[in-house]
């Protein structure tokens, strides 16, 4: 199908979704910035099983059922850490993992 | 050619709300922005011929976890926008390690002779994952399950400790 499309082009664009959510990660102090830079890692991820997949028609359906497995994964992280964040709110008042990094009640 | 283009609006309208969702000191605008790469990253599946990857990401992604975040963004309004600057990690240190390491990864991906067999047909993918479910994968698919029902109940204990601990 993709006339001109190579390989190349999509792990591209995942190494660029990547870092950017690499620079997510890296510059919240709000911990819901950090999950969502998270998601943006995942989904950079996800971006490579099927492109990888599609471009090796003998493993097709190998690469897309693992996609479906971190998209799996990913759900329950967001429901953990969200659960966590709002019981960290709720506790500090605050959620700046600065401040979080007593670990203490 | 029609692909390349499809392939060339998606990208960029999946990198951009990526890069608003990093770079914005606004956490309600990154998680809003969250949707337009969701949205982006499904339709690169849809143009890989992954059908049913593609509603499985609008359904989980776009109609649970954008959700959930922008409800837990929400509830912690206020705080919420709180500077993007980090005294340990700045902007500036941030790209910098960013930059070296697209550096190094872009060079490996241009490097890399990959071998290309061809691509796949553009069939309805859904009867030949249930089959691999069933199948090759049926372990962890019933892992997945205990992982699902850890993370329920995982939650659901640490939001009601949350809530004991406001009563």
């Amino acid at each position: 199908m993709p006339a001109g499309l190579t390989l190349n082009h999509f792990v591209i664009l995942s190494l660029a979704l990547f870092l950017l959510g690499s620079i997510c990660v890296l510059t919240r102090r709000n911990a819901i910035g950090i999950l969502l830079g998270i998601e943006l890692i995942l989904n950079a991820a996800n971006i490579n099983y099927v492109a990888f997949a599609f471009f090796n028609p003998a493993a097709h359906y190998d690469g897309q059922v693992f996609a479906i497995f971190v998209i799996m994964l990913a759900a329950a992280e967001a429901v953990i850490g969200l659960a966590i964040v709002l019981a960290i709110y709720n506790h500090l008042r605050t959620i700046d993992v600065a401040a979080n990094e007593t670990l203490k009640g | 050619m029609i692909a390349v283009i499809v392939f060339w609006t998606l990208a960029v309208i999946t990198v951009l709300s990526a890069m608003i969702t990093a770079f914005s000191r606004n956490i309600v605008y990154s998680a809003f922005a969250l949707l337009g790469s969701f949205a982006g990253v499904a339709g690169i599946y849809l143009l890989l011929g992954a059908d049913f990857l593609f509603i499985i990401q609008i359904f989980i992604y776009i109609g649970g976890i954008l959700v959930v975040t922008i409800f837990a963004v929400m509830l912690t309004q206020g705080v919420a926008d709180m500077n993007i600057s980090n005294r340990i990690v700045g902007l500036i240190p941030a790209a910098l390690i960013a930059l070296l390491a697209g550096a190094v990864m872009l060079e490996a991906i241009l490097r890399t002779p990959w071998p290309h067999p061809g691509t796949a047909a553009l069939n309805p993918t859904t009867h030949a994952i249930g089959n691999a479910f069933l199948g090759p994968f049926l372990l962890p698919f019933e892992i997945a399950s205990v992982v699902l029902l850890a993370a329920l109940i995982g939650a659901i204990v640490i939001s009601r400790q949350a809530a004991r601990a406001e009563a």
